[in-house]
């Protein structure tokens, strides 16, 4: 594998062709943070929090460093002002509709969201999704919908036949804690697919 | 027809046809594009034949179905050749007139022809102001071949551009031609096709792909439309030469399915040119391979990107990746794919059959060659029109376009759809350039452009361009789908007279997340109809959030009808004609609108007779106190009561 | 309810319900009312389709837009067999027949009202159009009429911008119709 040499916030940091600046950075002991990130899933570059401002040439622009692979040469800074304001904002949508993280959010600095969304406690980060697809291969929870109006669902087979409470180990990935929340050892009572399609909303939130 | 199975056999085919043709003889070609199937051409094509026979005539004089001739104000288009007499608005009733004046007796159908402003007639197509400006050299063919014909393809000269890539030109040869031409993608990115082209013909991989982009999803674009249905063959040609240049040797037409027609005629095309030998193994003997699959889009406008389209074609949801590493390295199933739009891939024969310092000569110093535009909205001549790269904004939208319907004033013209931006009047010279868009805030998109007049709100139509983004957004990426969602949700707020201070810039603040972090075009492009609107129009946001006005007198919320005491005639018109009955008076009585019923559909403004001009649309100002029930209209001057 | 099938060279239905019910929708409940025969031959249609494309799983979506034309809609039996045929878990096409606009999930009415809601038509007033149409229909777009009559939905451009605003019944177009036209198209479908 060919060496890579790069600069994170200051820092020469060593790696390899193939590996992503996120990687690369947490390798280094350099943190950046994350939200839909984990080790054992495939990245999915939705939530934006691990973006950084990379420069090459004199150019510079923001990328996801869960995605962007190293390259040689490349100078990436975690911190800078236009980071720092969108990782906020983001923050800020997201809480706007999962009051939920809203410890996580103060460490952002968002104390109050400037916006009004309906309550739905998912930020549609996908953990459970790719777990459930790439992990267990139960493929009993999916994204359904589009655009705004995107949502996760639990497949109504898998639900009846007691798979997902048999399992349960998407739980402890939820980043908001809707899942486990949602759930009792009685009965499962999370969103189905049908539910969704048929405007039956979040049960308890 | 037998297999072709050289250039020679090619040529011997084309004279073949064409000496069982007689350019002489008269053949009445009827527009069959959408724009006049939608006004019911079957109808008129069908009566010609009908006619025809009638007076015995259908042996000495052919009718041929074609594709879009553009003038789709007009339709249904049709065009008498060999003399291109041009007869526009034709019904079936019209026809037997057309068949005995004209065809029979040598003379002209007067109140079908073009008039033009000064009241002259104008009897051949080809001087019809509407067409005289244009450049038509991509859908040259369209108006005089039936598109479910290869014979009328191959009878202009159709496939020489492919016997002489394949016989007289390398691959390296036939892609620096391209590069020389300095071709960019019509699709809406704009991005030089022959360096897409050798980035994915130099990526180290045996299966390449090659792809047609013909998903065009900007709402009001329907140019890729009107080349698939009236000419697939342009498009096929230009993608078999561009496989042979790349090394590829399998192909995809991507077709949304809401064009049955464009899906249809393209089968039928493929299936032709297999049979001819122009396309499958061993194309015209040359020894290249290369075959082509239709597969069908679902409604996704997302899917229309180029990755994103891919993974499509995989099998897999339409939804984008990131662009980091690009599809000509690594698209469908990995391997290199080059996609094109329609239009990029029409343009290759000609560049190839006339050379790129031809192409080169046409257009400005970084837009080479002739777009295809969709002119629609407020303008007097809607229609598909194709015009050199570096003519003007105006001269398309008044000389071509006939200037804004009903004599009212321009206020912008929308290119780019969802991803572009409005350009106002004070930059109507602007030349049409990929570049000199995008430095305005626009961009040249696949060809929409929409002329919008007084009576539209632009902050309407940003929340227009914004709503639609949202719906279309996959939904992946925070930024998008959320940044997004609370744009949709402050326009709204604005357009119902609930805008507050500090709206615009929380816009402004929004829009900048959305395009900096969002993966794909279309997040990082979605702020752009709301930005380009702030910036130019920023008094209608203005008005709408200070002075609870819409000035264009579009946004429910804000405009109230009322109807003029001292003007009304109590004539009982509006009030018959309302739709949910909120208008009371009597035949002499004073008409008055109950606001709280009222729905805003303008429909007592539209009805209200000319001559009293009673009915008002009042923005931003009270409403002025109703007459009593019952109250005597006043009659003009001299008029008994 | 127990589907009883002909006996054919077929799979087995992945699943039944848990309870006659679940997740069906209350309109649906009248499908599973429908005779056993229908249901048969819809998945028939539907064996055919996926044969056609040789249970190719990259065909998937080509697959289910072919299922859609033959049912006008997308029968969730038919979504259970095509899961299993193809090899494609159901949750994957639930979330294609979800992330498209030409899937539906529950039956469409017979006649199928569109408005088109491109930029050229709006800019037209295709807005104050769909508020006729809505209020002759008494539906809103995406909805289908309880007797299974119309179906009402807007499109983003049918290309024929000259017409705009333009309300298509079918396979008619109709340019900037007004509130009478509306209730006379209406009125004239059967």
């Amino acid at each position: 594998m060919k060496k890579v040499r790069l600069n994170i916030d200051g820092k020469d940091v060593e790696s390899q062709e193939g590996v992503t600046v996120l990687e690369a950075a947490r390798s280094a002991g350099i943190n950046i943070p994350t939200l839909c990130y984990h080790e054992k899933l495939s990245p999915h570059a939705a939530c934006g929090i691990c973006t950084v401002e990379i420069s090459r040439g004199g150019k510079s622009r923001l990328v996801l460093s869960c995605i962007y692979n190293v390259e040689d040469g490349l100078v990436v800074k975690t911190q800078t002002p236009r980071v720092v304001k969108n990782r906020k904002l983001l923050m800020e949508l997201m809480l706007a509709s999962s009051p939920v993280i809203a410890d996580l959010a103060r460490q952002y600095g968002v104390e109050k969201p400037r916006f009004e969304d309906k309550i739905t406690q998912c930020v549609l980060c996908g953990r459970c999704v790719r777990y459930c697809n790439e992990v267990k291969k139960a493929n009993a929870i999916t994204f359904v919908g589009r655009g705004i109006n995107r949502k996760v669902a639990f497949v109504d087979e898998a639900v009846s036949k007691g798979v997902c409470l048999n399992c349960r180990e998407c739980f402890g990935l939820c980043p908001t804690g809707k899942i486990p929340r949602e759930t009792d050892t009685v009965c499962f009572d999370g969103l189905t697919i049908q539910d969704v399609l048929f405007g039956k909303e979040d049960k308890k939130h | 027809m037998n297999r072709l199975s050289s250039p020679a056999a090619l040529e011997r085919a084309r004279k073949r046809i064409l000496s069982r043709r007689d350019p002489d003889k008269p053949c009445i070609t009827v527009c069959s594009g959408t724009g006049c199937h939608s006004y019911g051409c079957d109808k008129v094509s069908a009566a010609f034949v009908d006619e025809l026979a009638k007076n015995d005539l259908q042996g000495k004089v052919d009718v041929r179905r074609t594709g879009c001739h553009g003038f789709c104000e007009r339709g249904p288009v049709v065009v008498i050749v060999p003399e291109e007499i041009c007869y526009l608005r034709v019904k079936p009733e019209d026809v037997p007139e057309i068949v005995s004046t004209t065809l029979v007796g040598k003379r002209l159908v007067d109140r079908l022809l073009y008039v033009d402003s000064n009241g002259q007639k104008i009897a051949h197509e080809g001087d019809i102001p509407f067409y005289k400006r244009q450049m038509r050299i991509v859908l040259a063919s369209n108006r005089l071949i039936d598109p479910k014909s290869i014979d009328d393809y191959i009878a202009l000269g159709g496939y020489s551009a492919l016997a002489k890539s394949l016989f007289k030109m390398s691959p390296e040869q036939v892609l620096e031609e391209v590069k020389r031409a300095n071709l960019r993608g019509r699709g809406g990115g704009g991005f030089p096709a022959g360096v897409k082209w050798e980035s994915t013909r130099n990526a180290p991989a045996a299966t390449k792909y090659v792809i047609v982009n013909a998903d065009e999803g900007d709402p009001g674009a329907f140019m890729d439309r009107s080349l698939l249905e009236g000419n697939p063959h342009s498009v096929l040609e230009g993608l078999i030469i561009g496989a042979y240049a790349i090394g590829s040797h399998e192909g995809y037409v991507y077709v949304r399915q809401e064009y049955p027609l464009a899906v249809e005629n393209l089968s039928i095309a493929l299936s032709q040119a297999r049979e001819y030998g122009l396309l499958g193994e061993d194309i015209l003997g040359s020894g290249f391979d290369f075959d082509v699959i239709v597969h069908r889009g679902a409604g996704a406008f997302v899917s229309g990107e180029s990755s994103a389209l891919m993974t499509a074609i995989e099998g897999a949801v339409g939804e984008p990746r990131p662009k980091y590493i690009h599809t000509a390295v690594s698209g469908i199933r990995g391997q290199p794919s080059n996609l094109n739009n329609v239009e990029t891939w029409a343009n290759v024969p000609l560049i190839i059959n006339r050379g790129s310092g031809w192409f080169t000569s046409i257009g400005t110093a970084g837009s080479k060659g002739t777009k295809i535009f969709a002119l629609v909205g407020k303008v007097n001549n809607t229609g598909l029109v194709e015009v050199p790269m570096g003519m003007s904004l105006r001269e398309i939208i008044y000389d071509i376009g006939g200037g804004i319907r009903q004599g009212k004033k321009f206020k912008a013209v929308q290119t780019g759809g969802p991803s572009g931006g409005c350009i106002p009047e004070s930059l109507l010279d602007l030349p049409v350039d990929f570049d000199e868009l995008t430095r305005v805030g626009s961009m040249m998109g696949s060809g929409g452009m929409i002329v919008m007049d007084e009576d539209n709100c632009m902050v309407d139509i940003a929340r227009y361009f914004t709503n639609f983004l949202g719906d279309e957004s996959c939904g992946k990426c925070v930024s998008c789908r959320m940044g997004i969602g609370q744009m949709i949700k402050i326009l709204d707020r604005i357009c119902q007279g609930k805008g507050q201070k500090g709206d615009v810039e929380l816009l402004e603040e929004l829009g900048e997340v959305v395009r900096d972090v969002s993966l794909c075009a279309l997040g990082k492009t979605a702020p752009n109809p709301v930005l380009s609107t702030i910036k130019y129009f920023r008094d209608e946001y203005k008005a709408h959030i200070e002075q609870k006005r819409c000035p264009a007198g579009v946004c429910k919320a804000l405009i109230s009808y009322y109807i003029q005491p001292d003007k009304c005639q109590g004539c009982m018109i509006c009030l018959r004609s309302c739709p949910v009955e909120a208008i009371t008076g009597g035949k002499g009585l004073v008409h008055i609108v109950d606001q709280k019923k009222c729905t805003k559909c303008g429909t007592c403004l539209e009805v209200c007779p000319p001559r009293f001009a009673a009915v008002t649309r009042l923005s931003g100002e009270p409403i002025p106190a109703a007459p009593s029930l019952g109250t005597k209209v006043l009659r003009p001057k001299g008029k008994q009561q | 309810m127990e589907i009883k099938r002909r006996k054919r060279s077929r799979p087995k239905p992945i699943s039944t319900p848990a309870s006659d019910n679940v997740g069906i929708h209350p309109s649906q409940v009248h499908h599973k009312e429908e005779t056993n025969k229908q249901l048969v031959r819809k998945l028939d249609g539907t064996q055919e389709i996926v044969d056609k494309y040789g249970s190719d799983k990259t065909a998937l979506i080509q697959i289910l837009l072919e299922i859609q034309r033959e049912n006008r809609w997308l029968p969730r039996d038919a979504l259970l067999y095509v899961s299993e045929k193809l090899d494609v878990p159901l949750s994957q096409v639930y979330r294609i027949a979800t992330f498209y606009t030409a899937f539906s999930l529950i039956p469409q009415g017979r006649h199928r009202v569109c408005v088109c809601m491109g930029t050229a038509c709006h800019v037209r007033g295709s807005p104050r159009l769909l508020d006729l149409v809505i209020n002759a229909l008494n539906l809103s777009p995406g909805e289908t009429s309880p007797d299974r009559k119309f179906t009402l939905s807007t499109v983003n451009c049918l290309g024929c911008c000259a017409l705009g605003p333009v309300l298509q019944v079918d396979s008619e177009y109709h340019g900037n119709p007004s509130a009478e036209d509306v209730k006379k198209i209406v009125a004239g479908c059967d």
